[in-house]
């Protein structure tokens, strides 16, 4: 088969925040650089991101990125690095600078600087009063963000490869990376996209669940293309639920909403997370708030005919500030429950939103793995940044606003580390034709033709086990059953079949690589979650309510092979200050 | 209760040319969205073709034209449409394969309009300040999703894609004129200054009336026909 080949010095994969801000850097560093993205660059799920980036800018309050890092470690619940934690809240500052450089559109102050407000979790002097540390462009800072990114891009004049999907990784015998196979939407066609350095940057898997507020491409591409080319992924069995979804629904609602002042209420109309967070309230992080939500609902105090989802108040607030701060939440409140949270309360829901975990990567954005002589060695020519990646700084919960900030500080950390790389490899290693036709003999699989399950059928019962066995409240029995389930739906796998054959955009295609991936990626949580005998951070167990780091102040490593796990130790010691010892976590 | 198609199909590997398929789709449709339907539809016949992402009107991936009306399936209730519901590939552009279209000219004119911020001043160590009345400007403009709904529906566009900009570019052009820490105003408004990149525009409001964010392409327009005769004074 005669197949195209195309060579640059860097491959990204994924056109989101993380992709877009390494291209950037390295194109204007005159490195060749493709983009690869399943979707047009702006449809990528950075675009759904509101509330805003954190960065101790101090323009509100005061601020300091060391008060951020203690709330950063203290929300992941003492599993992130602190290491690769410090390195991002002192990055915070200037790429927030950097954004407005290259023209995001913030809201602003009266004094001109960039507005911030306040989102859970923040605090002043190491766990005082509210911070307001959140950079915002109104509750549209995901989109004002990407797209500021891809324009400058095309300033930039970085190559697209729009609407191409990655199938799979190249990897030589000696372990380097060597770009990656991805196919055409358009033409079906395959082509090799040969590359020095390769960026992973490919976002989350909320579609391994049923309701998430994520977007329909959010399958966990790279993750699983990571696995496939056996590399472990790290604490997958810390997933965010966000405290407010919209009900049965799932569209997200911001963060900031409560950050502006609104509040939380039961079917009393009482503001129960006073019970849960004393000082914090309805900012406490999100694990803490997800969790109040499930125990209201499940005594018996939801809101609603089947008292099953909690409110969301806003107009106190007064009309025209809920509309001014909060406009894109406005407009879906509107579309999708006909309210206007101006004047209506605004039913909600804990909702599958975040992967804390992902690929592991040191704070280079290098990814590592344990090969021969330790847990952290590195994986020459791969590198991965964003949701799909594990630093780790969000370790067992993230805090709001914090995942724009990951993503560009670690999308810029991995541009810096690519460009040492290029100049000391000058060119390309030579590529074995096996490593070529191991991946296109498993495409071969999708032509097969014939009576078999449906992708759309198999992946609709994936979502609901996932939801019912690996939710916000997790039990050995519950988690047992549903790896049982998992694993037969994995064994069904082989019998799906495509009746689209065609070769020109054929979505059912795309969806069949997309399960494939939702596969592992749900195997890998659910596994990583039943191993895990203490509750942390997002991940609560009912048989084991409390944190134990004697046994789990450790990192979770889940390998496709055997399913078989490993475990490394969590950087406690941060680059240049002292370490935040684990302590008991109130809000 | 059910709900009535009627699909534009078109698979340029089998098919000769376009034809019309009705669907037939059982379900409770109280506060579906149309996407959703299409989403059911697939898992009978997974070849129907359409682009989908966000599911929540913030990616403009999902733009089509609904019984007759450019908009975004993925926030228009089923409810709200007269059936059977006629959906066809937004108009004007090559389809690729049902309801997907070959997007590529309405991308190569949002690119025309260089629409990134152009600043030539050295870099402060901090933000540039900004007033709130100065970042007002920006409002109806930024928000633009590139959905494509009002470049194809406007006539000005059928007829010259590749001459006029269309709504959606000049909307970005003006986002970057309005902005005032933009210095590029003179070049920008001399690369727009020709009988088809902007003139072209009829203030026929078609891209006002279907834009699924409520932005105003018009009004844009209009300020940028303002900037270029207080110019030409």
């Amino acid at each position: 088969m005669n197949i195209e080949r195309r060579k640059f010095d860097t491959l990204v994969i994924g056109a989101g925040g993380a992709g877009l801000r390494a291209a950037l850097q390295l194109s204007q560093d005159d490195a060749k650089v493709a983009v690869v993205s399943k979707v047009f660059p702006t449809r990528s799920h950075t675009v759904a991101a509101q509330g805003g980036v954190n960065a101790a800018l101090a323009n509100v309050l005061d601020d300091s990125w060391h008060w951020h890092m203690f709330d950063t470690v203290k929300g992941s619940d003492y599993l992130g690095d602190q290491d690769a934690i410090e390195y991002m809240c002192r990055a915070a500052p200037r790429i927030v600078y950097e954004l407005e450089h290259i023209g995001v559109p913030f809201t602003r102050l009266d004094n001109g600087k960039i507005y911030q407000r306040a989102f859970g979790g923040q605090s002043q002097n190491f766990g005082g009063d509210q911070a307001a540390r959140t950079c915002a462009a109104a509750d549209r800072t995901g989109h004002a963000i990407l797209h500021s990114l891809y324009q400058q891009n095309i300033a930039a004049k970085t190559h697209f490869f729009d609407e191409y999907f990655a199938v799979d990784l190249i990897k030589d015998e000696e372990g380097y990376i060597l770009g990656a196979i991805a196919f055409g939407i358009q033409t079906g066609e395959p082509v090799i996209i040969e590359a020095k350095t390769t960026l992973i940057a490919t976002g989350g898997a909320g579609q391994i669940f049923r309701t998430s507020t994520n977007a329909l491409i959010n399958t966990g591409d790279g993750m699983a293309m990571a696995l496939r080319a056996g590399i472990p992924l790290q604490d997958m069995e810390f997933f965010q639920f966000h405290p407010t979804g919209i009900a049965g629904k799932g569209m997200l609602i911001t963060e900031a909403a409560r950050g502006e002042g609104g509040y939380l209420i039961n079917k009393d109309g009482e503001r129960f997370m006073k019970r849960y967070a004393p000082k914090a309230h309805d900012l406490a992080s999100r694990d803490v708030v997800s969790r109040a939500i499930s125990v209201e609902i499940r005594e018996g105090r939801g809101c609603g005919p089947n008292a099953d989802h909690i409110l969301l108040k806003l107009d106190h607030l007064g009309y025209d500030k809920v509309h001014k701060r909060l406009p894109g939440i406005c407009e879906m409140a509107q579309a999708f429950l006909g309210i206007d949270p101006g004047n209506d309360a605004i039913p909600v829901f804990p909702t599958a939103h975040y992967t804390m975990g992902g690929i592991p990567t040191n704070r280079h954005g290098q990814v590592i793995m344990p090969l021969d002589t330790g847990p952290e060695e590195i994986i020459p020519g791969l590198y991965a940044a964003g949701e799909c990646a594990c630093v780790s700084v969000h370790g067992a919960n993230r805090l709001g606003g914090n995942s724009l900030l990951d993503i560009l500080v670690f999308g810029r950390a991995s541009a810096n580390d690519i460009g040492g790389y290029l100049k000391e490899h000058r060119y390309h290693k030579a590529l074995s034709q096996d490593s070529v036709d191991k991946v296109l003999e498993r495409m071969q699989r999708w032509d097969k033709k014939g009576e078999g399950e449906s992708v759309s059928g198999l992946r609709a019962e994936l979502k609901k086990v996932m939801e019912d066995h690996c939710g916000v409240f997790r039990t050995e029995d519950v988690l047992q059953q549903g790896l049982e389930k998992v694993l037969e739906l994995e064994a069904r796998l082989p019998d799906v079949r495509l009746k689209d054959h065609s070769k020109v955009f054929n979505t059912a295609r795309v969806e069949a690589y997309e399960l494939e991936n939702l596969m592992d990626i749900a195997i890998a949580t659910v596994c990583s979650a039943l191993a895990r005998k203490e509750s942390r951070g997002a991940h609560s167990r009912i048989d084991y309510p409390d944190r134990d780091d004697t046994h789990w102040l450790k990192h979770s490593l889940f390998f496709k092979d055997n399913r078989q796990l490993d475990y490394k130790p969590v950087h406690m010691k941060p680059m240049n200050v002292e370490s935040f010892p684990p302590k008991e976590r109130v809000y | 209760m059910s709900v009535r198609f009627s699909i534009y199909r078109y698979n340029p590997e089998t098919d000769q040319k376009p034809y019309m398929q009705d669907f037939t789709l059982d379900c409770d449709s109280k506060g579906m969205m149309l996407l959703e339907a299409l989403q059911k539809l697939c898992e009978f016949d997974e070849t129907l073709g359409f682009r989908k992402s966000c599911g929540e009107g913030v990616c403009g991936s999902d733009g089509m034209n609904i019984n007759g009306r450019n908009g975004l399936a993925c926030i228009t209730p089923i409810e709200s449409l007269k059936q059977p519901i006629v959906l066809r590939p937004l108009p004007g552009l090559p389809v690729i394969r049902d309801l997907i279209i070959d997007m590529e000219q309405f991308y190569q004119q949002y690119r025309n309009v260089r629409p990134y911020l152009i600043n030539h001043d050295p870099l402060p160590e901090v933000e540039r300040r900004q007033s709130p009345d100065e970042r007002e400007q920006l409002d109806g403009l930024y928000e633009c999703i590139l959905c494509a709904c009002c470049s194809t529906s406007c006539p000005s566009f059928w007829w010259n894609p590749d001459k006029f900009l269309g709504p959606a570019a000049l909307l970005q052009s003006y986002r970057f004129l309005a902005d005032s820490r933009d210095q590029d105003t003179d070049k920008r408004l001399d690369e727009l200054d020709d009988a088809f990149k902007l003139f072209r525009c009829h203030s026929i409001m078609n891209c006002v009336d279907v834009c699924p964010k409520g932005l105003n392409p018009t009004r844009a327009i209009g300020h940028i026909k303002t900037l270029m005769m207080k110019r030409g004074m």
